[in-house]
This record gives C-alpha cells, structure tokens and sequence, in this order.
C-alpha cells in the first residue's frame, strides 16, 4: 500500500529465487555458520561485495531478503588498522543502493549517504569506496538506501589495532544481533501508520487490573488521561520480527565454542533495524573492554542494553566444562535473540525465561521528582506538551509532548533493567582508556529535540522532519561542539552521527568515553562534545523506520572564511 | 459494573504509595569497576565527587579551574551560518548528487489508505431483524480524503435509512482531525444533501471521539457526537461502549426528527481479535428516541425506544 506495487512484486521474486538456492546455498557466511570455525572472511585491500535480491531461512520459513555476497549478514570485514582499503560494491538489484561504514572515521565524500555524501549506486552498476582504515576496533556496515537494512543488508567490521591489544584475549566471536521479519517493511510501516499499536500484544488489560498486574487503576486513568500507553517499549515486536544471531534464530543454535579458561572476547554488534536488546551469559560475569569500537577500562557487569548502531566487546572467561546461554532479549519482553557460547558443538544451555515486560513510568515522561510520582498525579501546573520547554521546536500534529523536565539518565540501565538484581552497565562506568584526543571546552552548545506523535506514527527532530526543516546544522570545521539531545518522546532513541566519534559528558572529563551512537532515553537528555571534521554528516536514530520518517539531520562542517584550507 | 470499578479503584490506591521511584537512591548496579580497574585511582575520586543530578552543576574540579575535558561548560559561541551548496559536488557529478539529494531530502510521500468497517452487524430486535453498517475509508496523511458511510434496515421493511459522507480531513494536532465535505442521505426517506463540519480524534482518557453539525440544502441544520471507548480485558478480548446522541435545531417532519435532542444510541459490544483486522462481536444496542421525534414514531406506530442482540465483524484492510 505505501510502496509502489512494483516493488513488492519485484521482491517476491527475488525471495522466489532465493527459495531456489535453499538446497544448495547456505543462509550464512561461513564465520555464522551454526558451529563457529573461527572467523574466515573478508581481508585485505580489495574487495568486492554484491548485494542482491535473496533469502533467509527463518525456522523452515524463507524470508524474502536483500543479501550481501548471498548472506544475511553480510561477510565479516576484517581489516588492520593503518591499511588502505578499495572496496568495490556491484549492485544486482534493481533500485539504488548503497553501503555506510557505521563508526568508521573516513573522507565524507566515501561516507555511503546517497545525496549527503555521494550519488548512491545505481541499479546494476558498481561504486569503488576507496579510504585508509585509521581505527582499530568493532564496527559494521549497512545499507543507507530504503528500506534495505530492514531485509538484511547488513555486516560486522572487525579491525585489528596496528599496536598492541589493551584487552588480550585467547579466542573471539563475532555476535551480530538483528531482527528480520517476514513480512515486506513497507507493510510494516504501513500497519504501524493506520494502527500505531499493531504490534503491541503486552498491553494492559482489565483481566490484569483484577489480577493486581501492572499499573493500578489510578494510575492508568492518569495515563489514560495523557493518551500515552505505558507498554509501547517497541514499535515492532516478535509478532512481527524474528530476533537473530549472526541470522540464526533461536532454534537453529548458533554455537560459539570455547576451552574452559579461556579469555573470550565477544564483539557485539546491534545490527536490528527497530530492536533493542538487553544482552546478557547468564552465570558469566562480562568485562565490557570496548564501547562501539573504542577501547574503555575494563567494567565487570552481568548485563547491558545495546541499542541499534551500538557495539560493545566484551571478554568472558567460562571455566566450567558446560554450556552457556548468550540471551538478547527484546526491550519489551516480547522475544529473545539465542545463541550457545559451549566447549563443543552440540550442546545447548537452557535458556531463561522471557522477563515480565515492563511498564514505562513517570520518569520516562521527564516527572520524575521524588514524591512527586504518587502525590502528583494530577500533575497539576505542568503540562506535557508546553513550547514554551522548547522554543525551536514547532508544535504540530507531530508533536505529541515536550518534555517538560528533561534529565540526565546516562546512569541509568535503560528501560526495565532498573530492578533487576544484578550488575548492568550504564554510560557513566565507561571511562575512555586513552586520554581524549582533543580536551577543548565546546565553543557552544546545540540543542536538538528528539521529537514524535506515536499516534500518527511521526518521529522529527525539533518537531520537523528532514524534509520540512531542509537546512543542515552548520557547524566550523574543527570546532568543538556541545551537542545535547532531548527526549520530547516516550521512546528510547539511538542517535548516530556519521563520521565522528564524541566525547559523552558523563563526568570523566579527559578521558571521556568515545561513541558514534548514543541511546537517548525516554525523559532523559544526553550531551556529548564533538571536534567537527569537514563534510556533510548524517545525523540520524537508528530505529530505521524513525530515520525513514524524519528523525534525521545533515551536519554541515566547513571551513570560515580565513581558515587555512 | 461502574461500582465494580470503583471498589477496584478503593483497593488500588494503597498500592500506589509503592509506586514511588525506584531510582530514589540513585542505586547504580554497574557502578562497581570491581578490580579489573588498574590506574583507576584519579578517576574515581572523580566518579566520588560525580554530580548525580546531572551536568547542571558545575563539577567540583571546575570550581579551581583544573575542569578537564568535557567537564568543562560549553561556551556562548555563536553557530556560522548554513552555506548554500552540496560539498558533495566536489567529489561527484553534481547532476547525480542533485538527484540523490531530492530523492533523500523529498522521498515520494506514499499515500497511507485504511477501510474500517466498524460495525458490520446483524440486529436481532422484537419483530423485525435488521441490519447496520458503519464504515470509514481514507487516504492520505495528515490531510486526509475521507468517505464514511453508514445505515440501517430491516430485513422486512427494507433499507431504512443510509448516508454517505465525502470530507477532506486536516491534522489539527497529535490528535485531532478536522473534517469538512459533504453529506447524501440514502434510501426510501428524502434524500437531502448536506455541507458537513466536524472533527475526529482521540480525547483524554483514550476515548474515540466524533462531532459533526450538517447543514442541509433545505436549510436544516442538525449535528450528532459519538464517542466509543475500547476496554481490553484481554490482549484480544475487547469490550466496547459506544453513546451516539442525534441533536436538531427544528422538526423535520418528513424524516421523522424533531428540534432538540432527538435520538440517543448506546451500544455494548464485546469482539475478539483474531487478528488485528478481523474481530468478530456480539452485543447489544439501543436507541431511545425522544421529544419530538418520539411523538413522529408514536404516530407512525412504530417503536420509540428499541433494543437490539446484535452480531457482526469489525473488520478493516
């Protein structure tokens, strides 16, 4: 209905075709194939990947998918750091593509934004990327075109640093988590634009009220009130998405092996287009070494939240002679992400149970005060949707609250792992292992608002979408920047900026922990500083269909006048 | 049922006072770097003095000038102006980087549809059985074409009465639509044709929410509110009240109204979501008409207040 017929039936033949290969093709890369082998993939200073019109087995059903070299994910880029790389992509499909190297510092121009940072690539022909690997550490890579990240064009980057390994280890894996549905993404888009909450089936009920479930009444006729639904965690949820590891489902198992005693490190990439995951090896502790690829002093914890865009190395050290359970469970509870971490092939640990899915609260509508919570319910003298909170932001159909209270969370776990009784991990452990490349004060600040009406499935920055604001955020090159985003939703957002890496201003000052996707929690505000490097940049959530909507911004870095060029 | 509801709300409030903040003392699991932290000693003293309230307050160190890094505050600088060009036109064939750049920044605005059959039903009612619909269909986004239709009959008598509605509906806010277009009466009654002004949308409380005053080409002016309410009892069990009040500014003899409040409809109905699409329902509904209009239906022999088992599909694609 929201895309052009043709499309859909251009995609049913390609899934057609794939179900073709089934007997003889491999859903995976070698390095996902159900028991690791190690990593063999993609090296070197040439390479060349195809994406084309596939399939990807799900369970016995075959989902129609965009593949890379025939994969879902795509093969494992392993390159060193201080290389150069020519990366060739030849385009079978039949509309424009084009790859983002996510976290990647490269020339603007080799960036992968069609019409940002170059033309796209064009049906049936070839683009050659070609840039110096300056990083060393975990990445991915990902269509920037439609909708193709939704059906699978996606890979993990892996980057060996030219010096020394700060955070040693006897083996790794690559654990790329996604999401994969089988139904078209368009489709999904649409149902979520006719009917927000279609794929919402944890809402609160009248049978859970005299049950003693969830909220008591008071407080769903104070929500009610507000027209907001505590349980919408996830746009799409496991009624729609299989969640996946390294494009395994659940029941396929796929096994990560180990000896016991071993250090492994497990580089985990949030590869989902509109999931985030709470990940965690029940009875393995995890030492977080790395955040999106930038080395962090080692933090012990038994779980974190990796939103989409994001990536964390952890190192675990199992020293039974037993199985474990590597569980990405979905924010909402509605379904998990399973793979084995095991010292042979074959075994299977049981997983844990699904948690109780848990309800937004106060806070994350930016009123949370204390007492404030019981006794100001009526929330008198306050309202949720004042411009006066935020003179930018233009008050439309398509903004359905301004927070009125914004708060730094970055200590907090992030959405429903307040209570568990364990170690998560939150943005103010990571502290950056090397000092900060550049420690100048931000010459000035921008405010950006995260904004959104779930009702009319609309998501903005500043209450405009790309689109209706049109402008790039100007910014001098070489000028540090404050950036401080905004929450004026009651959703999580993960916000990437192409081409850098910033500093989070969590109070470790000089050795800040350096990110490229930042999750931005309900009611929460986030400030990071950033050194701008010249180009246009993509600025964007990294729930896809958010971007697709309007949540996104070109950054616009340039020299002034009488700046040496 | 609404004492039910209140001896429910009697019984909740206690639990609201354990409702408070569970962040309350800033308890953070993974605050502990446990001993994998080698020259963590000056980072600590700072993670001690850390401003758990947020980067509001100046940091401790700031106060004697050895703020480092992004302890810093930013400053007052002012933002360089946007310049008007594509840098990208420096690397690519800019015809290229143009396309590309409409395509990004002006991606074809696909026209979002639904049809909603909201009631779709049998009317088991002393007498005679009957039938009714009610349906919407739009196109668009924010602005909206809208066709809407509605009516009743007997299997007996006939097709009673019907409309059908044609508006353009503008998105006021989150919430809220405008609706203007017009109205034609169907069936045996007078077909009167009607300019139609109203708004749709979700209220406070989650209601569903309808208003609309017509005026006809016969100079009558009438309007109606409706208001549903869905209550899930289960994830696919819903039950739905739905009030319709029918107002008019004079008699209209011929079509059986009279001046002021002249129908109310109330309507419960409990459906099952088999999928989002398709929820078959049973319920019952009635109509009480008043005034006026209850001295036409008087004089006509016909019923002033009816009741109605009803069967049917909500159904919409």
């Amino acid at each position: 209905m929201t895309f052009p017929e043709l499309t859909r039936r251009r995609v049913l033949q390609g899934a057609g075709l794939g179900l073709g290969a089934l007997a003889v093709q491999p859903w995976q890369p070698a390095w996902a194939q159900p028991v690791s082998a190690g990593l063999p993939t993609l090296s070197g200073e040439d390479i060349t990947l195809r994406i084309a019109r596939g399939a990807l087995g799900l369970d016995g059903k075959a989902a129609r998918a965009v593949t890379i070299n025939g994969t879902v994910p795509g093969p494992l880029l392993r390159l060193r750091q201080g290389q150069k790389l020519r990366l060739t992509v030849d385009n079978a499909l039949n509309e424009d593509t084009s790859l983002h190297w996510h976290g990647l510092l490269l020339p603007f121009q080799m960036d992968g934004v069609p019409g940002v940072s170059f033309p796209g690539i064009r049906a049936g022909s070839r683009f050659t990327y070609e840039f110096a690997i300056e990083q060393a550490g975990t990445y991915w890579y990902h269509s920037h075109s439609g909708l193709q990240e939704m059906m699978g064009v996606y890979g993990p980057i892996v980057i060996d640093p030219a010096g020394a390994e700060p955070a040693p280890f006897d083996r790794e894996h690559v654990v790329v988590l996604s999401d994969h549905s089988l139904v078209h993404p368009a489709r999904i888009l649409r149902n979520l634009k006719v009917e927000p909450g279609y794929y919402n089936h944890q809402r609160q009920t009248l049978g859970g009220l005299l049950a003693g479930k969830d909220q008591p009444l008071a407080e769903r006729m104070a929500w009610g009130r507000m027209r907001m639904d505590p349980t919408d965690l996830s746009d799409v949820t496991a009624s729609a998405l299989r969640y996946l590891i390294n494009g395994h489902t659940p029941a396929a198992n796929w096994t990560a092996l180990f000896t016991p005693g071993e250090r492994v490190r497990l580089r985990i990439i949030n590869a989902a287009a509109m999931s985030v995951f709470n990940l965690r090896i029940p009875g393995l502790a995890m030492q977080v070494v790395s955040a999106d690829g930038q080395d962090v002093r080692p933090v012990s914890v038994d779980e974190f939240q990796i939103s989409p865009g994001e990536t964390y190395d952890v190192i675990v050290t199992p020293r039974e002679d037993r199985a474990f359970a590597i569980v990405g469970e979905s924010v909402d509870r509605s379904g998990m992400a399973l793979a084995t971490l095991a010292p042979r092939a074959g075994m299977r640990a049981a997983p844990p149970p699904l948690r109780p899915r848990p309800l937004l609260t106060m806070q994350d509508m930016g009123m949370d005060m204390g007492g404030m919570e019981m006794e100001g319910m009526d929330m008198s003298g306050m309202s949720m949707r004042d411009g006066a909170n935020a003179p930018q932001v233009k008050l439309g159909p398509g903004v359905e609250m301004i927070n009125p209270m914004p708060m730094d969370r970055t200590g907090d776990p992030g959405l429903g792992l307040d209570t568990v009784d364990h170690r998560v991990l939150v943005y103010r452990d990571l502290i950056a292992l090397e000092p900060n490349p550049d420690t100048r004060a931000a010459e000035r600040e921008i405010e950006v608002h995260l904004t959104g009406a779930m009702d009319r499935y609309m998501w903005s920055m500043d209450g405009k979408t790309m689109s209706e604001a049109h402008e790039p955020i100007p910014v001098r090159r070489g000028e540090r920047v404050r950036v401080t985003l905004i929450n004026d939703t009651m959703m999580a957002h993960p916000i990437h900026l192409h081409g850098h890496l910033f500093e989070l201003v969590t109070g470790h000052g000089d050795h800040s922990p350096r990110k490229h996707t930042v999750n931005v929690l309900p009611g929460g505000k986030v400030s990071w500083d950033v050194t701008a490097i010249e180009g246009d940049w993509a600025f964007h959530c990294h729930l896809f269909l958010h971007m697709a909507m309007g949540m996104m911004r070109v950054v616009q870095v340039r020299p002034m006048a009488g700046d040496a060029a | 049922m609404r004492r039910a509801l209140v001896l429910l709300a009697l019984a909740a409030s206690p639990t609201l006072a354990q409702s408070a903040d569970p962040h309350a003392g800033h308890h953070m699991p993974g605050m502990d770097h446990g001993a994998e932290s080698t020259e963590a000693d000056k980072d600590d003293a700072d993670m001690a003095g850390m401003d758990m309230f947020g980067l509001d307050q100046p940091q401790q160190s700031e106060a004697d000038g050895s703020a480092r890094g992004t302890d810093q505050p930013a400053g007052k600088a002012k933002a360089p102006p946007v310049i008007h060009d594509r840098i990208g036109d420096r690397y690519w064939d800019p015809a290229a980087m143009a396309r590309a750049a409409e395509a990004e920044m002006h991606p074809p605005r696909p026209a979002y549809a639904k049809l909603t059959f909201d009631l779709a039903e049998w009317r088991a009612q002393r007498g005679r059985n009957g039938y009714a619909w009610e349906a919407e269909g739009w196109i668009g986004d924010l602005d909206r074409v809208i066709l809407k239709s509605r009516g009743e009959g007997t299997f007996a008598g006939g097709f009673a009465h019907g409309e059908l509605d044609l508006l353009y509906g503008k998105a006021l806010d989150p919430w809220w639509n405008l609706q203007a277009g017009l109205r034609q009466d169907l069936g045996p009654g007078p077909q009167r044709s009607w300019a139609a002004i109203g708004i749709e949308g979700r209220a406070p409380y989650q209601f569903e929410v309808q208003a609309a005053a017509f005026v006809s080409d016969k100079g009558d002016i009438t309007a109606r509110a409706e208001a549903a309410y869905d209550q899930r009892i289960t994830q696919r069990l819903i039950l739905q009240p739905r009030l319709g009040l029918e107002l008019s500014a004079q008699d209209m003899p011929l079509q059986q109204i009279g001046a002021g409040l002249s129908e109310i409809e109330f309507g419960l109905r409990l459906r099952r979501e088999v999928v989002r699409e398709l929820a078959p329902y049973l319920g019952v509904n009635w109509t009480w008409k008043l005034g006026q209009s209850a001295a036409y239906a008087r004089a006509a022999g016909e019923a002033v207040t009816e009741r109605s088992v009803v069967a049917g599909v909500r159904f919409w694609f």
